[in-house]
């Protein structure tokens, strides 16, 4: 049960990225990648100068940037998709080596990939610089609905109790000679994961009458958080600034 | 009337009777009292019915006949809010207790709920961790708290809300010796109203001078902890036993 997941994608600092209020970072880091998303693809040069200011963050931020890179592994399975798109795409070809791609479809794989992995790459600065109850704060201080925002409260506070239970039955099924090769052998997974479900109901049960011992009425308390200065408003925003500035010369630059 | 002191009566339950939906009696007929200061257990076995009068003390279960007074207000729609208040809930399993990214929070929870705010609010949390001897992990999350301490923890957030009866559902089950006993010494130094719902027959007699014996939703015995547990046949007929090597029988 140790540390648990939702703390692992949290690098401790003191950096300037770190010390600068949630809200402003998840504000900044929403209209970043819009700028990026509303980008044309054809200016290559655009997506060098996203992704250069990524790095600079991270290398302000003093984040490993090799760790980084390796927790953009992440979007792997998205990014297939777009490797697929050039053989499957129609409209004129050309040949590249031995395969044939469709232009329109290299297009559209260049774009996901530029895109997904600078948009990814944001994600995880930011996930690096602020814990995971600071975000639940600042999506707070965003107006994020309370329901929302309770909702991912008891998400982060049960998924390990939830992981820990599943690795238990796991390890109690091994225990037994329990091991499936084949999809048809994996009864027993399923019957645990309907289990392990039906604890779950019964936990939140039980912890919504704890609550409802405790006085709870409907309204969580506030997760408190702290107001952001307008210094640290101009500050975070900065970064989404910069990015619009390189789009509209990416579009002025493309007519 | 000179002279006479009237103790008031912490806790009574009288002829609580409850049913299941699907027509199981849980309880019947349930009464006893319990005086303010007073230390009781309630002894049963697995199934007895007495996670199910727990939960009629502060009205989350109820609706059959029979009632619950709490120093002197009856368990029902109109007083729930105080109720609640007046009877804390230490339930059996501290992760359905402690839900918030850390101790401080959980232990603010009950009380920001009862209307308490700013600086009262610290104080009550501040002196409830004291209780517990928690003060050092307050900013510590619950995940991380070892057994015994994620016990105490539970206990705190109960404490802030200053109840007037405090109620523990099996408070030693998954406890190592250690974590038992330092849960001991807290709940005897906080002298406190207390009903400890449990099977561990050593830890009722050391914690609570008098017990109640529930048996298939029945009061079956109530009386002298020591008196009760020295009576090998009362034990085997409902169910009960005292752990291996155990006595408490005259004469042996």
């Amino acid at each position: 049960m140790s540390a648990g997941h939702s703390e692992h994608l949290f690098l401790p600092g003191s950096s300037f990225l770190h010390r600068i209020p949630p809200q402003c970072k998840v504000a900044s880091l929403v209209l970043f990648v819009f700028a990026v998303v509303a980008s044309p693809r054809e200016q290559f040069w655009a997506y060098g100068a996203f992704a250069a200011l990524m790095v600079v963050l991270a290398a302000a931020a003093g984040l490993p940037i090799l760790v980084l890179a390796r927790r953009l592994t992440i979007e792997l399975p998205f990014v297939a998709f777009a490797f697929l798109l050039p053989f499957v795409a129609g409209g004129p070809r050309r040949d590249i080596g031995p395969v044939s791609a469709s232009i329109d479809g290299l297009w559209g794989a260049w774009n996901i990939l530029a895109k997904g992995t600078i948009g990814v790459g944001a994600t995880l600065v930011l996930t690096a610089t602020t814990s995971v109850p600071d975000l639940i704060r600042g999506l707070e201080r965003l107006r994020l609905p309370s329901a929302l925002v309770a909702m991912l409260t008891f998400m982060v506070r049960y998924a390990d109790v939830i992981t820990a239970e599943m690795q238990r039955m796991r390890i109690a099924r091994l225990s037994r000679g329990y091991d499936p090769r084949w999809l048809w052998q994996a009864r027993a997974v399923a019957h645990s994961a309907g289990t392990l479900f039906v604890r779950s109901y019964e936990r939140g049960e039980r912890v919504f009458l704890a609550m409802k011992s405790r006085g709870y009425d409907g309204r969580m308390p506030s997760a408190g958080g702290v107001v952001a200065s307008t210094r640290q408003w101009l500050a975070a925003l900065a970064l989404p600034a910069a990015a619009t500035v390189v789009m509209a010369a990416s579009w002025l630059a493309r007519s | 009337m000179v002279g006479t002191i009237v103790t008031p009566l912490a806790l009574e339950v009288s002829s609580l009777t409850y049913a299941y939906p699907d027509g199981t009696f849980a309880l019947r007929d349930v009464s006893f009292s319990v005086t303010a200061g007073e230390r009781v257990a309630i002894l049963g076995a697995n199934g007895a019915g007495k996670t199910t009068l727990v939960l009629h003390l502060n009205g989350v279960l109820g609706g059959g006949p029979g009632e619950v007074h709490i120093g002197g207000l009856r368990v029902e729609k109109a007083n729930m809010r105080e109720c609640r208040r007046r009877v804390g809930i230490v339930f059996q399993d501290p992760d359905d207790q402690l839900f918030m990214p850390t101790v401080t929070e959980d232990v603010a929870f009950g009380p920001a709920n009862f209307g308490v705010r700013g600086v009262e609010l610290e104080a009550r949390v501040h002196a409830a961790l004291t209780a517990v001897d928690m003060t050092s992990l307050a900013e510590r999350s619950p995940l991380h708290l070892s057994g015994g301490q994620r016990r105490r923890v539970a206990l705190a957030t109960v404490l802030a809300c200053h109840p007037e009866v405090l109620v523990f559902d099996e408070p030693s089950s998954n406890l190592d010796p250690l974590a038992r006993r330092e849960l001991a010494e807290v709940l005897l130094r906080l002298d406190r109203t207390m009903l400890m719902v449990t099977h561990d027959l050593p830890y009722a007699l050391q914690l609570c001078p008098r017990s109640v014996v529930l048996d298939e939703g029945r009061v079956v015995a109530d009386g002298p902890t020591r008196e009760l547990l020295a009576d090998p046949e009362l034990l085997a007929r409902h169910r009960l036993e005292l752990p291996y090597g155990f006595s408490l029988a005259p004469g042996r």
